[in-house]
This record gives structure tokens, C-alpha cells and sequence, in this order.
């Protein structure tokens, strides 16, 4: 199936930033994803939506290779390719480690390290062999302001992350996503374990965030998809069901499936 | 609305269930009793006896063949220096090994068969060692009936222990942390030793700490390496002597260590000696607990700081 880019819809100022070509994903035996194939775009908001199991946060996870820390995962064929490089980030000769330094990841339980609000954020830096204290110091600052929490932690870089509180630990998370630079955050069901006032802090910094970056985010909230993304994709058991403009998934669907996920008859 | 005769069936349900709660507390209880009770026994019951035998010359003279001149100089100083030693060559050995299995190793068979035997190694009865030891360390490697012998020898014993503990406190961390910091770019290397190591680092010290209170009291291994139980001298300290001695001369030297130096006084038929042996169990055990002691503080200092 060939899904029709942003670009080919004519989207004013799409460009294409990586490309999910025809891939299968097998955990052991269970064949995860089926040849699935999706374009994400240049700094724009891509959602990935559908009912649990169907393989959303698998896909994502192909993105930066977390399948690799696990034994019996398995990349079976097709690839990813990241432009304008034209690299495809599943080939064996590609390594994960620089794939993760190009696309960074925030998860779905913040996950701050045990360490100072600082050394979270520093430690992508870190990783990069960065030790000049002002420029880190900078570049932590820089990525804080980013994720709109400087002005809540610059009086206390030095208490623990695990301190602040549940939305708080999860841009603190954004801010470590972010200090590095990437090409692409992966947001996998970023918002689940927090409450609705910090859900709307977070969906507002990932509207501001697309100036910066390209996103892509799993979500099980429809609403949220509808609310922060260009596009979306709607899967199901392992397959790419429908792509497409954000607002027509949501108000003029293609498929009669995907129209009964999104009007609630299923899922 | 609730009836007011149901409402007294149903808290009839709940005392005739909570019963249980009760039968089971109780029975926790006793079953603590017999292990607290019996240890606090016995240490009151040496306490009794040894205590008033402690003196600055008992901790600063050498064993003798009168009673109450003897001291336990030499076997204290022994077990210092051979738990010294058994620490330096056990604690780097058993964390890496427990982090390569954890973060390393490769899921197959051969990870099986090892992580199996680990467990096994725990079990096996600690003469093996000691016989073990007497071939290799002794005799093959010619390091003698020495300090560095009887280190390397419990070292071996508690090899597995922190192996064991430093794989369970590495798989307490949770599964995001570490994710989290492969996200961020990290080699495993890096994941190692800027947050396992670090976030593990209580949990492992509980292990080397259970380890080295297993070593410091066993005395089967220590005889079998020819430990002896007469040591009138101590080893020569580092440049001391005429020629000076080296920095690592006294790992050569011959020994001898509490719990041997307390099965030598046990054995003479005169009383005084007993009650010297009550003694220096009461200074064994007090090293046992300051050592637990210490593992808890340090243990609370740096859990302070770890929060997920």
C-alpha cells in the first residue's frame, strides 16, 4: 500500500524527514509489526494512535533502536530511512548508539536518573564528550528553557529530579530529550501518568517544540492526537490501517476502520 | 439500608476471620523469638564471662602458655590483615562478574550453566575450599602458609555472595532508568559505571558486608591452608626491619586469626583458658556487628540520594 505523503497532499511547507519503509518487526515469533510503512515530516507533529497491542510504541521504539537492548527482537525487513542523509537507521551496519544520539526519547513514566536536576539534563551531553562546565551550564540552561521549566528549577539545580513533581520530572525528562539537539523526539504516551493540568502543560511544549524538532508521539488519547499533531496514523494488530492530515483522520476518515476507532464504536 | 442483623453477621465474619491474623502474628513471633532469643543467650552468656577478661594487654599481647598473660595480639591482627586482602581481591572480582552477567553476558546456555553454578558455588561447604586452596594457592603458586593464602582463600568462599547481591541490586533498578540512559546515547559501558554502578552501589556493599561477616568467622578453610595457632610475632609492617621490609612483605608472612586462636584456647583443659576463649569471641562478634553496623550507615548514606 503507498500512502500519500504530506508532500504529494500539497501541506504548505512539508518536507520529509524520515521514511518507515514496508517493515516488519518480530518480538521471538509474535510478528509485531507488518509491513508497515509511514512518512514522518520536518518539524512537524506526527501521531501514532490506536488500540493497545497494535504495535503504536513498538514502531516507535524501532526509531532510536531501543529493540536492540532486548534478545529475540528482531528488525525482518524494510527499514527506516532518515533524511537528508538517506541512512536507514534498522541496518545492522548502522550503529544503534548513533542512532540514539541523533533521536532522543521521552517515555512514558517520567524517568528522571537519581541524580541533580542538572546532571540529568547534562548527562546527554555528557555522553557526547562534552566537560566544559560553562558550555554546559549554557547548553542545560538552554535545554530547561526549552522544556518551560527553567523558571521553576533555576534557584534549585542541584536537588534531586526524582524532587519535583510529576509534570515537572516529565519536561525535566523533555529538557534531557532535548539539550542534545536532535532531529527527532520520540514521545511514547508521554502524558499517561500525569493529571489533566500537567497533560496540558506538556501538549502545549510539544506544539512549541515542532519549531525546534520533528516529532513523533504515541498516544492512546484521541483527543490528544487531534489536539497536537499534523498528522496522524491510525494502527491496528501491526498494521499501517490509515495515514494522513490530522484533521481529515478525524473528520473525513478514508477507511470505515479507522472511522470506528476514532467515533468510539471500537477500541 | 443495612439490617442491624446482617450487620452483626458480617462482623461476626470479620473477628472469625481475623483470627488468623492473630494465630499467624503470634506464631511470627515465637518463630523471631528462637532465633533472637538463642543468639542473645549465647552472646550474654560469653559476654558474662569474657567481658571481665578484656583488658588493653589482652588486645596487646601475644598468645602465651600462662593463661593470663596471653592475648590475642597476633590473632586479631591477622584477621584484619587477611579480611583486608580478602575484600581487595573479592569485591573487584565479584562486581564484575555480577555486572557482565547482568549487563553483558549474552542469553544462552553458557549464561545458564554459569548463573546455575554461581548458585551452587554458594553451597558448597567451605573445607572444599580450604583443601582447594592448599593445592593452588599453597603449593602450586608457592605463596605458603600466608596471609595472602588465607585472603585469596575466603575470598574465594565469598566470591558468589557478591556476585549474587550485586546482580539482585543491579535488577532492582527499574527497567526506565536504564532505558532512560541508552536513550540518552549511552554505550553499556557508560550505562555501567555512570548509573548501575552508582544506583547499586548500596545493595552491593549489604553483599560484601554479609560476605565478609561469613569470612571473618570461619576458621574450617583457614586450618586446612595450615593456618598457624602459636604466632608469637607480627607480620613485618612495610620498611620496618633490618633490612627494611617491602611494601607487601607481610602478605607472606604466617598467621593466625581469631576464630583459630578461640579453637586453640577452647581445647586446653584449664578454665582460664575458656574464659579467654569467651573473650575473644566477644571481641569476634563485636567485629562482626561494628562491621554490619557500618554497612548500615554507609547503606542509609547512600540510599539518600537514590529515589525513582
Amino acid at each position: 500500500m503507498k500512502l500519500q505523503t504530506g508532500v504529494e497532499a500539497g501541506v504548505e511547507g512539508a518536507v520529509l524527514k524520515a521514511d518507515v519503509r514496508e517493515l516488519d518487526f518480530y518480538y521471538g515469533a509474535f510478528h509485531a509489526l507488518k509491513r508497515v510503512s509511514m512518512p514522518i515530516h520536518d518539524h512537524m507533529v506526527t501521531s501514532l494512535i490506536g488500540p493497545s497491542g497494535c504495535g503504536k510504541s513498538t514502531l516507535l521504539r524501532c526509531f532510536n533502536r531501543m529493540h536492540d537492548l532486548y534478545p529475540g527482537n528482531r528488525y525482518a525487513g524494510g527499514g527506516i530511512v532518515l533524511y537528508p542523509d538517506n541512512t536507514n537507521l534498522l541496518s545492522p551496519d548502522v550503529d544503534p548508539i548513533e542512532v540514539r544520539m541523533r533521536i532522543s526519547m521521552v517515555f512514558q513514566k517520567p524517568n528522571p536518573f537519581p541524580k541533580s536536576i542538572f546532571e540529568n539534563v547534562a548527562y546527554s551531553l555528557r555522553v557526547r564528550g562534552m566537560r566544559n562546565r560553562s558550555e554546559l551550564a549554557d547548553r542545560v540552561e538552554a535545554a530547561l528553557k526549552g522544556a518551560a521549566l527553567w523558571n521553576e528549577v533555576s534557584n534549585r539545580l542541584d536537588e534531586l529530579g526524582a524532587n519535583l513533581s510529576g509534570g515537572q520530572q516529565q519536561r525535566l525528562c523533555i529538557a534531557r530529550a532535548l539539550a542534545s539537539d536532535p532531529e527527532i523526539i520520540l514521545f511514547d504516551e508521554p502524558t499517561s501518568a500525569l493529571d489533566p493540568i500537567a497533560t496540558a502543560s506538556i501538549e502545549e511544549l510539544i506544539i512549541e517544540l515542532k519549531e525546534k524538532v520533528t516529532i513523533l508521539i504515541v498516544t492512546h488519547n484521541m483527543q490528544q492526537a487531534a489536539r497536537i499533531s499534523d498528522f496522524t496514523a491510525y494502527m491496528y494488530l501491526g498494521e499501517m490501517v490509515e495515514f494522513g492530515v490530522t484533521d481529515q483522520i478525524f473528520i473525513k476518515p478514508q477507511k470505515k476502520a479507522t472511522e470506528d476507532y476514532i467515533t468510539g464504536r471500537f477500541g | 439500608m443495612m439490617k442491624a442483623a446482617d450487620l452483626a453477621a458480617i462482623r461476626a465474619i470479620i473477628t472469625r476471620a481475623k483470627r488468623w491474623d492473630l494465630f499467624f502474628s503470634l506464631l511470627g513471633i515465637l518463630s523471631l523469638m528462637v532465633g533472637v532469643l538463642t543468639f542473645t543467650v549465647l552472646f550474654v552468656d560469653m559476654a558474662i564471662q569474657g567481658v571481665p577478661r578484656l583488658s588493653v594487654d589482652f588486645f596487646t599481647s601475644f598468645p602465651s602458655r600462662r593463661a593470663e598473660h596471653a592475648g590475642i595480639l597476633s590473632a586479631w591482627v591477622g584477621t584484619v590483615l587477611v579480611m583486608l586482602l580478602t575484600a581487595l581481591a573479592a569485591v573487584p572480582l565479584g562486581v564484575a562478574a555480577g555486572v557482565y552477567l547482568e549487563e553483558y553476558a549474552p542469553k544462552n546456555w553458557i549464561t545458564d550453566i554459569i548463573e546455575i553454578n554461581i548458585s551452587n558455588l554458594a553451597g558448597i561447604p567451605s573445607i572444599v575450599y580450604g583443601l582447594l586452596a592448599l593445592g593452588l594457592f599453597v603449593y602450586y603458586f608457592g605463596f605458603g602458609q600466608s596471609i595472602l593464602s588465607a585472603g585469596l582463600t575466603l575470598a574465594l568462599l565469598i566470591l558468589p555472595v557478591i556476585i549474587v547481591a550485586t546482580r539482585e541490586s543491579i535488577r532492582a533498578i527499574p527497567q526506565s532508568i536504564h532505558e532512560g540512559s541508552y536513550a540518552c546515547g549511552a554505550t553499556t559501558w557508560q550505562t555501567v559505571s555512570d548509573h548501575i554502578l552508582p544506583y547499586s552501589s548500596a545493595g552491593i556493599l549489604t553483599g560484601v558486608i554479609i560476605g565478609m561477616a561469613r569470612a571473618i568467622g570461619e576458621t574450617a578453610p583457614i586450618i586446612t591452608i595450615g593456618a598457624l595457632t602459636f604466632i608469637a610475632f607480627l607480620p613485618t609492617a612495610p620498611f620496618a626491619g633490618d633490612p627494611p621490609a617491602g611494601l607487601f612483605d607481610w602478605i607472606f608472612a604466617p598467621f593466625t586469626v581469631m576464630p583459630i586462636q578461640m579453637f586453640n584456647w577452647t581445647s586446653r583443659p584449664e578454665a582460664a583458658f575458656t574464659v579467654n576463649a569467651a573473650a575473644a569471641g566477644f571481641v569476634l562478634v563485636f567485629m562482626t556487628l561494628a562491621m554490619n553496623g557500618l554497612a548500615i550507615y554507609v547503606r542509609y548514606r547512600l540510599r539518600k540520594n537514590i529515589k525513582w
